[in-house]
């Protein structure tokens, strides 16, 4: 499986969720399989999607899933030990680790060599770290869903991409769709 | 009332509640009296573009944000200013120590001093420089002003205005 896989076999269970997207392909991906209000596309900024994430959920009571990818938390890594010491009981970190970056032509990220994302997460302080096959992820987002636990998934996948289109609908328009979302 | 005590004054009157903080000493009375402060909720980021993060998305969560940083930091946070903060229109008011300004005694600091009023103006951010205390008088002004345009505003603190850096 490969991470637009992963994303159409979730996408029912991120319809009812707060739902910050990553960067790139990820968001053109999700935007063209479900778009929804409740999705917050980024456009830009690489690595910001566990941050927004933290934020919004620290801001509010609603469930808020951020999707991120092994290279973008890898640019953030930083990220992690705020997580972990800033508990959010509404956040749930998705971690769609297909070993490279797959926005720019699939490269080798560190984290498909040596470096374990799972454990980084774990020595950074996070204390429900679950990493999956790429098959289980919806099982296991649910399960951190039903859970009220901030949990961090690290769902491992095979590199590679579908051709999408850009999204072209307006920033200042996802962001006020998406705030109307989250006050609904 | 002590500057530090006025500022965080004006942030709370004006309804911020999540602060981000990178440390800085000049800073550091201020981000104590956050850090305590019932009203506000203290999240120290590691980075000033995490925090800009954490921010963006305490905002679209309903609390008003604010930023705590060095001006080092506009040469960290340009990308995130432009494509997250600006492109998205969000409000921001970042508080800032102005390293390399007047009596300052560490030489590095001058090299982004000297760039910092121009990245900021070549990212039409708006400007103030608190170079005395009374300037901190128009903070809660600066603070309405932020949350009504919808803009990143800059407020630079040199060490003027924090009294020196003692004997160094």
């Amino acid at each position: 499986m490969i991470r637009s896989d992963i994303l159409k076999e979730i996408a029912p269970i991120l319809r009812e969720q707060m739902v910050v997207c990553n960067i790139g392909l990820p968001s053109q991906e999700l935007h063209m399989i479900d778009d929804q209000p409740s999705n917050f596309y980024m456009l830009g900024t690489m690595g910001l999607s566990s941050s927004i994430g933290l934020g919004l959920a620290l801001a509010q009571n609603k469930k808020v899933i951020s999707i991120d990818g092994d290279g973008s938390v890898l640019t953030n890594f930083g990220t992690l030990p705020t997580i972990a010491n800033n508990v959010a009981d509404n956040y749930i970190l998705l971690i769609i680790d297909n070993g490279s970056y797959g926005s720019t032509g699939d490269q080798p990220t560190y984290a498909g060599k040596k470096t374990s994302l799972t454990a980084v997460a774990r020595a950074c302080g996070c204390e429900n770290v679950v990493e999956v096959a790429a098959k289980d992820t919806g099982k296991a987002l649910q399960a951190a869903i039903d859970g009220d636990e901030m949990t961090i998934i690290v769902a491992k996948c095979e590199s590679g991409n579908i051709k999408v289109p850009v999204i072209t609908m307006d920033p200042v328009v996802i962001r006020d769709r998406f705030m109307k979302a989250v006050q609904a | 009332m002590s500057i530090n005590t006025k500022i965080v004054g004006d942030l709370v009157a004006n309804d911020i509640s999540f602060v981000t903080t990178v440390p800085c000493k000049q800073l550091a009375g201020v981000i104590d009296e956050i850090d305590a402060h019932p009203d506000v909720l203290h999240i120290p980021s590691n980075k000033e573009d995490e925090g800009m993060g954490l921010c963006a998305g305490a905002w679209m969560g309903g609390k008003r944000p604010a930023i705590i940083m060095q001006n080092t930091a506009i040469g960290v946070t340009i990308n995130t200013l432009a494509t997250l903060i600006q492109y998205y229109r969000m409000p921001l008011p970042m508080l800032i120590s102005y390293r390399g300004e007047l009596r300052e005694p560490v030489a590095c600091q001058v090299e982004m001093a000297v760039h910092t009023k121009a990245l900021l103006a070549q990212m039409n951010i708006p400007t103030y420089h608190f170079h005395t205390q009374s300037d901190a008088d128009e903070l809660d002004a600066i603070l309405k002003y932020t949350f009504m345009c919808n803009k990143p505003v800059a407020i630079l603190t040199d060490a003027n205005f924090w009294g020196g850096y003692g004997d160094q």
